[in-house]
């Protein structure tokens, strides 16, 4: 974006519009998030030729949840009168869960679902002995967790359950 | 009257180039393509719940994985064919994955855990170091695919690496029905480190590594998990058999794996959800 222009502007931006209409574009898989808290939106152009370009990357290479969001986020910028538009995806850098924001991670918590940790550089201990911090409860906040399944509901989440409230939860894998 | 929507009839089969970059492309997409269809095989059959949800999850990654590369093999100069097409619409001979992930998931009909669980952790962990090695590739969109695919290669070798150390280490017979696992699987390995022309020309080209590059760093790691798992160190002696499917010629297996997996879009040709 262009500050200087911006300032000349008595409105918003189209592109400003854009990004507050993908702000309410939910994930159809953890509907606490919109795509934006996500990190999927990486950046809204505007071509040459006036059509939008919103540049997404995928969390997972399968995740069936891509067409839906694709199809969404254009549904609504449609709605918008922000249109035309297309959708571009960016495969790199690979999506990362850091990109999760701050408000990402607490509606996260309070949708029920632990957020992500730090996403952990691997690379090194392959087999088994991954250091695997287990995420506080999202509901009693207690540190004595256990983790039930390495994969969960999504391909995003794996499935814990808290020792001290004894309620089960979902956590957002860190990647 | 409605007329059918689909004129149900067979589906003529396309021919792909046989070019190095093509092959070795399509090695790689197929591997992912033929495993995931093995493992979504087991789903609503695993034994526990946890791994009938593990499994279903790691044949998606898989099958995203084939998907993106098939979506740019064929992008290609020359080729113009998309990914459903390249996945469903070839004759067997023109499937390039390693033997090792079509085989059955267990023998005379009976599925077994600890197979799928030990060739998970095998191609878990030589698909790990080879998208690790692909992240560099000359090809940007081949090297955007591996940053993405490598995350999740380290998380399913990491679970299959705890199951076969569960297992191995668990009870006589989870570690007997391991160890024959081992033994059933391993004379496919060597196939994976096989060299020829097409790996030569993707070194030279800077695509992607010779594939017997990653030979020693994929002993090294699973060695390691053969130790924890109390199974005999992994050894490649040299045998007089050769598995083939990376240059076409494939086990009795693949021809009935291919015959579900097409079914669908030789019987419909086009059909779509």
């Amino acid at each position: 974006m262009n500050g200087a222009a911006l300032d000349d502007l008595p409105h918003t931006t189209r592109i400003e519009r854009a990004w507050a209409v993908l702000r309410d574009v939910l994930d159809p898989e953890v509907p606490a998030l919109s795509i934006v808290d996500l990190g999927i939106v990486r950046d809204v152009v505007e071509r040459d030729d006036g059509a939008l370009d919103l540049v997404f990357t995928p969390t997972y290479s399968g995740c069936p949840a891509t067409e839906a969001i694709e199809s969404s986020a254009l549904a609504a910028i449609d709605a918008a009168a922000l249109g035309p538009a297309h959708v571009t995806l960016r495969r790199a850098p690979a999506w990362t869960s850091e990109w999760i924001s701050a408000a990402g991670r607490a509606k996260l918590r309070d949708y029920g679902i632990a957020p992500p940790g730090r996403a952990l550089a691997d690379g090194t201990q392959p087999l088994r002995f991954v250091s695997r911090a287990a995420p506080p409860c999202p509901r009693c906040g207690s540190p004595r967790t256990e983790r039930l399944s390495a994969f969960g509901s999504t391909a995003c989440k794996s499935l814990h359950r808290c020792l001290a409230c004894r309620e089960p939860f979902e956590h957002f894998k860190p990647i | 009257m409605n007329q059918p929507v689909f004129v149900s009839g067979t589906q003529q089969s396309i021919v792909v180039p046989r070019d190095a970059t093509t092959i070795y492309l399509l090695r790689i997409a197929d591997t992912c393509l033929i495993l995931a269809q093995r493992l979504s095989e087991w789903c609503g059959h695993a034994p526990v719940l946890e791994e009938d949800i593990a499994m279903a999850n790691m044949a998606l990654d898989l099958l995203g994985q084939a998907r993106a590369l098939f979506a740019h093999i064929g992008q290609r100069p020359g080729i113009d064919l998309d990914e459903d097409r390249l996945a469903f619409l070839r004759d067997e001979r023109d499937y390039f994955n390693v033997t090792l992930v079509e085989l059955p998931n267990g023998t005379s009909g009976r599925r077994d855990f600890a197979f799928t669980t030990l060739r998970n952790a095998v191609m878990a962990t030589f698909l790990k170091l080879l998208w690790e090695r692909l992240s560099s590739s000359s090809d940007e969109a081949v090297a955007a695919i591996a940053g993405k695919a490598l995350k999740e290669a380290r998380y399913h070798q990491q679970h299959a690496g705890e199951w076969v150390v569960r297992l191995g280490d668990g009870t006589d017979e989870s570690a007997r029905r391991l160890d024959a696992a081992r033994q059933r699987l391993w004379i496919y390995v060597a196939e994976l480190f096989d060299a020829d022309d097409v790996d030569d020309a993707a070194e030279a080209m800077g695509l992607g590594p010779r594939w017997s590059a990653l030979h020693d760093a994929w002993h090294a790691e699973m060695a390691i998990l053969f130790d924890e798992a109390r199974l005999p160190a992994p050894t490649t002696r040299p045998s007089a058999f050769r598995s083939t499917g990376k240059i076409g010629r494939h086990s009795e297996h693949m021809g009935y794996l291919l015959a579900d997996l097409q079914y669908l879009q030789r019987a419909y040709p086009g059909g779509v959800w």
